[in-house]
């Protein structure tokens, strides 16, 4: 397949799935913040909004403090944020215009149609219940795109190249969510059966929407551990971050094998996947959570760069 | 080179001036409902209005859906738009059909007959028929095509036939586009839209269907590969990009073919071969189907700042290791002073009469014709013979004073530039205006395949109407809109209604 149109699809879905987990973060957010502050953590849950999504300097140099409506604004739709949902789905839709053809029908409906959707929402000075539909929107059409693509595609490079490009995003997504509440997951000061963090840690979960199924795996209340635990090295947890190296490695694997040769691509998702299996929580709370995580973005940096190296020039 | 005045125009059929009443192709000039349009006319009857403009409602929805849209230049608000697709269909019969399409592929040879003659010989120069400065001077000849050979000695591989009619029996050739004609993606998708809408009245009808389209242009496209390829060709699309007006229908094309669809930076040449870059290295390229004009395709042989094309492609293309769609230097037959000479052509390279007429027109580079069009500009219609789009033309009926003068001005300067034909009585179809159903002036373009196995045509086409009351334009660019074309069996008027 073209070059041009690999690197389309890999960044329309990375902006779609960006999209998603920033409508996440935004919904979490907006829910701890009602909580009395006794309840809250030590820092404002929109500040940790605002670095969970990565873009904490573009915002301070807009607005002066993390309030609710700065960062919703800035979040949402602010001009002066290029990874703003709006922006994401705009990028997403551009993307996907210029590879009309490698998208099937259902796919480009699904674009086109949350593009024409996000137009009709007055994006200014949003309001509480108007928030929670645009975020509903987002992430239903997210869930919609990923099971129209997973539904509808071929299994041709195609559909891996769009693989690659969800799975990337979500693992660097779900990493920069933990990282950011790395401190409350450390477990010294746990207060065991409840107290403030309990709902920090569960917010965690909420974000990727895995509190019900958290329940299912680990029978017991939420804990900090068990929550890094389920997060990172559990498989059946479908956004953990080894579920998702698990994924990237077989598309990068149905990759070499179709085009008969491998590079440094398939060699770095083997490490990074390989490392996560080897890995126990009670040893990676012992050498650092925030390394681990820091670590983490960094090679999954590396490998979205050796994809693009290796495929998209 | 000797004037021969009006030319063609006087020993083809005299269109009805525009005082007669107008031929409405449902009922007649005579309110008698016609051929074909039975089942639709009381359908149509018995249909409340509110199921109509709520079908209408439902065809808006479903275009902005998938995407059909179009951008319009020099429009600052919202760069896309969809085109005002009308849901009453129009109708011809299969009979009408039959004929029409015949005088389609004489059409399409004899264009191809002429280019091929143009870049070579130039008989029809030697024997006297058609001026040389008019081939020479022509601002889409390409020098380099006389040196450059195309497969099956095809040139015009996509033409479309601008088609009026002002009565029931004679179709008029209104432009020939033999460079990169657009808008059958409108073509289809109008008729998957009236599939949806009206499931009951292709129950009822016998509707030739026209969706094999993109089969026959792959097909097209594959009968012309270069003597070299392969035995399954690979052909691809090259667009200028998802900003050009016409990027959807690229799109759409390169999708429904299953080819690539591709940009400029995507191809390369090397050793005077096409590659495309993709994800498992350089891939041989044999067919380009190019949506991109000839001044683009290649900055080392043509505009050299164009961003668009792929340098050296002209010399791969020389060598005879790639074939484009259609050839270069096709614009030469778009050219409205060479559309003069269409009947003639036919004549010269067939050995038969033209089965579509021309619209007369007066070649204002010959000086009476330029008299008596500067004598009756308030009666014709003046187009340059470049122009396209429905931009730079004078509608003598329906323009002011100062419009006119400003044309007389032009005309004097550069004659040349210029050629008139009388105001023709388009034929109306009804259509469901915000008033409910009322008669439109429409056009058609059906898409006519030339590959080195032989001439397609799909039975139907692109109908475009003006959409204005009294409108006689009906580019889309001016406020025009489109409808599906039907090609009905069967449907006929009982025989003693007649």
């Amino acid at each position: 397949m073209l070059s041009r149109t690999a690197d389309s699809l890999y960044w329309l879905s990375r902006y779609i799935e960006r999209a998603e987990n920033l409508a996440r973060i935004l919904g979490v957010a907006e829910r701890l913040s009602t909580l009395p502050s006794a309840y809250a953590g030590a820092s404002s849950e929109w500040e940790s909004a605002i670095a969970t999504a990565a873009c904490g300097p573009a915002f301070f140099n807009t607005y002066s403090h993390a309030s609710r409506a700065n960062v919703i604004e800035f979040i949402v739709a602010s001009e002066a944020n290029d990874s703003s949902i709006r922006k994401c789905v705009e990028t997403a839709r551009t993307n996907a215009r210029s590879v009309r053809t490698a998208l099937t029908t259902e796919m480009w409906e699904i674009i086109n149609g949350l593009w024409h959707e996000v137009q009709k929402f007055k994006l200014k000075n949003i309001d509480p219940s108007q928030l929670a539909k645009f975020l509903t929107v987002i992430q239903e059409a997210s869930l919609r795109f990923d099971g129209a693509a997973y539904r509808t595609m071929l299994r041709t490079d195609h559909f891996h190249f769009q693989r690659i490009g969800m799975f990337l995003e979500r693992s660097d997504n779900i990493a920069r969510l933990m990282d950011v509440k790395y401190h409350v997951l450390l477990p010294e000061q746990e207060p065991v059966g409840g107290g403030l963090d309990y709902f920090q840690w569960s917010a965690i979960l909420r974000a990727v929407g895995a509190l019900t199924s958290y329940n299912w795996v680990y029978r017991d209340n939420v804990k900090p551990w068990l929550v890094a635990d389920f997060m990172i090295l559990r498989l059946e947890q479908p956004r953990s971050l080894i579920s998702s190296y698990e994924n990237l490695n077989r598309q990068l694997d149905s990759l070499s094998e179709k085009y008969g040769r491998q590079g440094q691509a398939q060699r770095l998702a083997r490490v990074t996947f390989a490392n996560l299996q080897n890995q126990n929580i009670d040893d990676l709370f012992q050498s650092g959570l925030h390394e681990f995580l820091t670590g983490f973005i960094q090679s999954n940096d590396a490998l979205g760069a050796a994809v693009t190296e290796q495929y998209l020039l | 080179m000797a004037a021969k005045g009006q030319g063609s125009g006087q020993r083809t059929v005299q269109p009805k001036s525009g005082a007669k009443s107008v031929f409405d192709e449902m009922n007649g000039a005579d309110g008698v409902l016609r051929d074909g349009y039975h089942t639709l006319s009381r359908w149509l009857g018995e249909a409340p209005p509110e199921l109509l403009a709520n079908r209408k409602g439902e065809a808006e929805y479903f275009f902005r859906r998938i995407g059909i849209t179009f951008n319009v230049y020099g429009d600052a608000e919202g760069t896309e738009r969809i085109i005002p697709f009308d849901i009453v269909p129009r109708v011809l019969t299969m009979k009408e059909w039959d004929k029409l399409a015949k005088g389609l592929e004489q059409r399409v040879k004899a264009l191809n007959a002429f280019i091929g003659d143009a870049y070579g010989e130039r008989r029809i120069v030697k024997e006297g028929i058609v001026p040389e400065e008019l081939i020479l001077q022509n601002p889409a000849f390409e020098p380099a095509m006389t040196r450059i050979q195309p497969p099956g000695g095809v040139y015009v591989h996509i033409a479309g036939i601008d088609i009026v009619r002002d009565g029931p029996d004679d179709f008029y050739v209104l432009e020939d586009n033999a460079r990169t004609p657009s808008g059958v993606s409108y073509m289809l998708e109008n008729r998957e839209a009236m599939m949806r809408l009206f499931p009951e009245l292709f129950g009822k009808l016998k509707i030739a269907p026209v969706d094999n389209y993109c089969d026959n242009l792959l097909r097209t496209l594959r009968s012309v590969a270069p003597p070299g390829a392969s035995s399954e060709p690979v052909v691809v699309l090259l667009t200028p990009g998802p900003f050009n007006s016409a990027y959807y229908e690229h799109s759409f094309l390169a999708d429904k073919m299953g080819i690539e669809l591709v940009e400029g930076r995507d191809l390369f040449v090397r050793g005077n071969i096409v590659f495309m870059r993709t994800t498992e290295g350089p891939k041989r390229v044999d067919v380009i189907y190019r949506r991109v004009d000839d001044e683009f395709l290649d900055p080392l042989a043509f505009n050299p700042t164009s961003m668009l094309g792929v340098p050296g492609l002209m010399s791969a293309y020389a060598a005879g290791n790639v074939t484009i769609s259609n050839a270069v230097g096709t614009g030469i037959c778009d050219d409205k002073a060479i559309y003069s000479y269409m009947p003639e052509i036919v004549k010269f390279y067939l050995g038969e009469e033209p089965i579509l007429l021309n619209v007369p027109t007066w070649r204002c580079r010959e000086p009476q014709a330029l008299k008596y069009v500067l004598d009756h500009l308030p009666e014709l219609v003046v187009k340059e013979v470049n122009g396209s789009g429905g931009y730079g033309m004078l509608v003598g009926p329906h323009a002011t004073k100062e419009q006119i003068e400003i044309f007389r001005a032009k005309l004097v300067a550069h004659p040349e530039g210029f050629i008139a034909q009388p105001t023709l009585a388009l034929s109306t179809v009804p259509c469901f205006v915000d008033s409910g159903l009322a008669p439109r002036h429409v056009d058609l373009r059906p898409y006519v395949l030339c590959g080195a196995d032989g001439v397609r045509v799909v039975p139907g086409g692109l109908t475009r109407v003006a959409l204005k009351e009294g409108s006689l334009v009906v580019n889309s660019s001016q406020g025009g809109g489109t409808k599906d074309t039907w090609v009905v069996e069967g449907d006929l008027t009982p025989l003693g209604d007649r």
